[in-house]
């Protein structure tokens, strides 16, 4: 102990070198910045969390009912055309005058952040054919100074699909996560899990409507990841409570919890910091294609850790766990249960 | 923990090895590894079609027209079973999705039913042993019978002319390079073309665009096109044509060609002698040949046509009988649309008509773009992570630097071993893989520290900090695979690439994490040479 306390009284990254019997052996600490043996009353503020919580869920809930989300071709069908100028910056205006009049329904133009690309979007057309006839028009009204770099057409019935696949792969993908949290976890832990993970989707999905960012195949990727992210957080705090239901059979169950998730709450934050970084460097310097997935996992990274810190163990302290653990599920040796 | 045998120690090392070794072929370009002894493996991770650009086109077969022309061909199999073979009077019509036969004599239904039954096809399933027909034949009220298509047998129609479309499609394409194109079938009714590193797709699009059916037929040498408008109907058997040209007249011709398009053997683009035009040159087979000299021999003097996917190209007039089976077509073609009508007669007709149902391309140059910022993002992001690491952790997070660039070592070489591709989405699941990799060392060391502070020497601390945290890592590594897993069972293209990556990602950083940092951690608990170690964190 004297010596762990020893060198948490001057943290940083000091080189230390150790010689004993001769040997040298160097190494250096790293900075223990994360302030630990916290006793942050989380539990006691969860009326308020969990109240923030509600109100972004219900307010994304009114936003995905009333305006909906943005469908990308993939899900709406149509076109998009991912067009650059050959000439210098890329004149919207000229753009605009060139394509209209074609006929083919509803087009538009999006200028994005390299100033010599530009993106096209033209509505579904009523059949396969159509839809061709469409695309025929823009490659020729485009020509000769403006050149096609990405086209991504969809009809109809594919569009539908890849919908229904969307749909099935989020609820496969929940089904299949509640299903194992049910097996390694006791059921209350894996609904509270789950509560957890759809207020996660929920609010990420409510962002997309909210500005308008466009949702897509890849936006779908992004979802499942986040799930499995924020699931993965919220496990490792659950890990804890039940770990602490086993060592304290007596203590307050609010108490254990706000225990918990102050021990794991350096780690939460840690391992949120990296994979944070990791994605910021997708979205900053990530082409068009995947720039709605880095956004929706940046601020699913930020809702996943806000969740499994303030909102899971309340909904778990919800749904009640069960305090006896001298029972085959636990390893560990009798003592007298005790249910809340 | 500390304590690894030689055994498990030549175990990891082989592993990380053959990953390097798997892994190395990507470094350098095709060609280099291609001089490479046997011995190394040389598989390169693939680059999906959004990274070295490419063509991705979902082709739908028509059902609608497959349907309706093997009721066609019903109808014209049951006429001449009944009718021309059997001498059994009857009208044989289309009628509500099956074919219905009207006996002129009722008493004759039984010799009907009989004569019938040769129509029909078995169809057997090998894997459940249950046997069916491809048609129904039911017998109804006065001397009529009803020739029905089975659902089974609409399948094995469809089967049949998709795998007919894929070697068609094939050999259109093979006209356009030599690219490793890919053709395979999509669900019931789907075709999927992929050809990489193209451009334009106008030129691929115009050869899979036309079905291509090509037949010789007769022209009514008594009444025209404005006869018949006035009386209403063509006589039977005849039928009017339109003409290929918009605004030109159309044709009355024999429904029947004199020669069908697939007795076609040879087809080539080229110019005529006397006027320059773009023309086609063909040639029929043996038995094309002569069905075809034959028709000439008798009507010298007179039009016929030339029909291409139902509407009249040319109608010239025969000037002597031609013999030797070869000729030429001429029409309003520009040396381009020559050219690809002589590929698509030369590759054979499609077996129904193609819609496109889904396209998507990228130009190559967007495909190096991505590629260099999938690059400069995977750089900046693991160089973040490693500052990171570094920061929090001092030695102990170099070693988990160790461990996560081993870890996308491992990745990478599993990707090449197992052929998979390498997709944008799929770059965007590396960087994220090295993000929550370090997730496992985050989890340990939190907890070695934490273990540190209730007072537990350096050694245990280390020790339980790997022991308790072994569970947690796997409870949460395993939902992200359960995502993961998901994804690539109901994803497509560049998301299954996602997914891959993903999946295989979170196999190596448990693997990793518990072989590669504790290694090292344990070999650097064993140069301290006492037991009296400092904390390391």
């Amino acid at each position: 102990m004297g010596e762990a306390a020893a060198h948490e009284t001057h943290p940083g990254a000091a080189l230390t070198a150790d010689i004993r019997k001769g040997k040298r052996t160097m190494f250096f600490k790293g900075v223990d910045f994360w302030p630990h043996n916290t006793t942050y009353p989380i539990m006691s503020f969860r009326r308020y969390c969990i109240g923030i919580s509600w109100v972004l869920a219900l307010l994304s809930a009114v936003l995905l009912f009333s305006k909906g989300l943005n469908f990308g071709v993939d899900f709406k069908g149509g076109s998009l055309f991912e067009v650059q100028s050959t000439s210098g910056p890329i004149n919207i205006a000229d753009l605009r005058s060139r394509l209209s009049g074609l006929g083919i329904g509803d087009v538009q133009i999006q200028s994005v952040s390299v100033p010599t690309d530009a993106l096209i979007r033209v509505e579904k057309r009523p059949d396969d054919k159509a839809q061709q006839e469409a695309v025929t028009k823009i490659e020729a009204a485009l020509k000769p100074n403006i050149q096609i770099r990405r086209t991504e057409v969809v009809g109809g019935a594919v569009s539908d699909e890849l919908k229904q696949a969307g749909i099935l792969a989020v609820v496969s993908a929940i089904i299949g996560i509640l299903l194992y949290i049910w097996f390694r976890f006791e059921w209350q832990f894996g609904v509270a899990a789950i509560l957890a993970l759809l207020h996660d989707t929920l609010i990420v999905l409510g962002a997309f409507s909210l500005l308008n960012l466009e949702f897509g195949l890849s936006e779908v990727a992004a979802v499942l990841t986040l799930a499995g992210y924020s699931i993965n957080d919220t496990v490792v705090v659950f890990d804890r409570i039940r770990e602490n239901l086993r060592k304290y059979k007596r203590m307050d169950l609010e108490k254990l919890m706000d225990q918990s998730i102050n021990e794991t709450l350096s780690r939460t934050v840690l391992t949120a910091t990296t994979t944070f970084i990791a994605v910021l460097s997708l979205y900053v310097f990530g082409t068009e294609v995947i720039r709605g997935f880095s956004f929706a996992m940046l601020f699913g990274i930020v809702i996943g850790t806000w969740s499994s810190i303030f909102v899971a163990s309340p909904f778990l302290l919800w749904v009640g766990v069960n305090r006896d653990w001298s029972g085959a599920s636990s390893g560990s040796s009798k003592v007298e249960a005790k249910t809340p | 923990m500390f304590h690894f045998s030689r055994g498990k120690i030549i175990a990891i090392a082989i592993t990380l090895l053959a990953g390097v070794l798997m892994a190395l072929p990507n470094l350098f370009s095709a060609s280099t590894v291609a001089k490479w002894p046997d011995w190394v493996p040389k598989k390169q991770m693939r680059l999906g079609l959004d990274l070295q650009g490419g063509a991705h086109l979902l082709l739908a077969m028509d059902s609608d027209q497959l349907r309706k022309d093997w009721l066609d061909s019903l109808r014209d199999d049951a006429r001449k079973t009944l009718v021309s073979d059997a001498k059994i009077p009857a009208s044989v019509t289309v009628r509500g999705g099956a074919v219905v036969v009207r006996l002129t004599r009722p008493e004759q239904i039984d010799q009907a039913m009989r004569e019938l039954r040769k129509i029909q096809t078995s169809l057997g399933n090998a894997f459940t042993g249950s046997t069916g027909t491809d048609v129904d034949i039911t017998r109804g009220e006065g001397g009529t019978i009803t020739v029905a298509p089975t659902e089974a047998g609409f399948l094995q129609r469809q089967a049949n002319a998709a795998s007919a479309a894929i070697e068609t499609i094939n050999r259109r394409i093979n006209a356009l390079g030599t690219a490793e194109s890919t053709v395979v079938r999509q669900g019931r009714d789907r075709i999927l073309v992929q050809y990489p590193g193209l451009q334009d797709t106008t030129q691929l699009k115009e050869l899979l665009g036309k079905t291509a059916r090509l037949s010789f037929h007769e022209v009514n040498p008594q009444l025209t096109v404005e006869d018949v408008r006035q009386q209403g109907r063509p006589p039977a058997g005849w039928k009017i044509f339109p003409s290929e040209e918009p605004g030109a007249p159309a044709y009355l011709l024999r429904e029947t060609p004199v020669v069908p398009g697939d007795e076609l053997v040879d087809a080539q683009p080229g110019f005529d002698q006397q006027t320059n035009q773009p023309i086609i040159t063909f040639r029929f087979n043996q038995q094309g040949a002569r069905k075809f000299g034959r028709f000439t021999q008798a009507n010298v003097g007179r039009p016929f046509a030339i029909v291409l996917d139902d509407k009249v190209l040319s109608a010239p007039v025969i000037q002597t009988a031609i013999l030797g089976g070869s000729g030429q077509i001429s029409g309003n073609f520009t040396v381009e649309s020559a050219n690809t009508l002589a590929v698509q007669l030369r590759s054979g007709a499609l077996p129904v008509k193609l819609t496109i149902a889904e396209e998507r391309t990228v130009g190559p140059s967007l495909g190096a773009d991505s590629i260099a910022a999938g690059k400069m993002a995977a750089l900046i992001g693991t160089a973040g992570v490693i500052a990171f690491m570094v920061f929090a952790y001092g030695t102990f997070g170099i070693f988990a630097i160790i461990a996560v660039l081993f870890n996308l070592i491992l990745i990478v070489g599993t990707m090449s071993g197992i052929g998979s591709t390498l997709t944008l989405p799929g770059i965007a699941g590396l960087v994220l893989t090295v993000g929550m990799a370090v997730d496992a060392n985050v989890l340990i060391y939190e907890r070695i520290r934490e273990e540190l502070r209730n007072g537990k020497t350096p050694i245990s601390a280390i020790d339980s900090g790997f022991r308790t945290a072994f569970g947690t890592i796997i409870d949460s590594n395993l939902t992200t695979l359960i995502a993961g897993l998901v994804m690539f069972w109901l994803g497509s293209g560049p998301i299954r690439g996602f997914a891959v990556t993903l999946s295989i990602g979170i196999m190596t950083t448990v693997f990793t994490a518990f072989t590669v940092t504790r290694l090292l951690v344990a070999e650097w608990v064993r140069l301290q040479r006492t037991r009296r170690i400092p904390a390391p964190l």
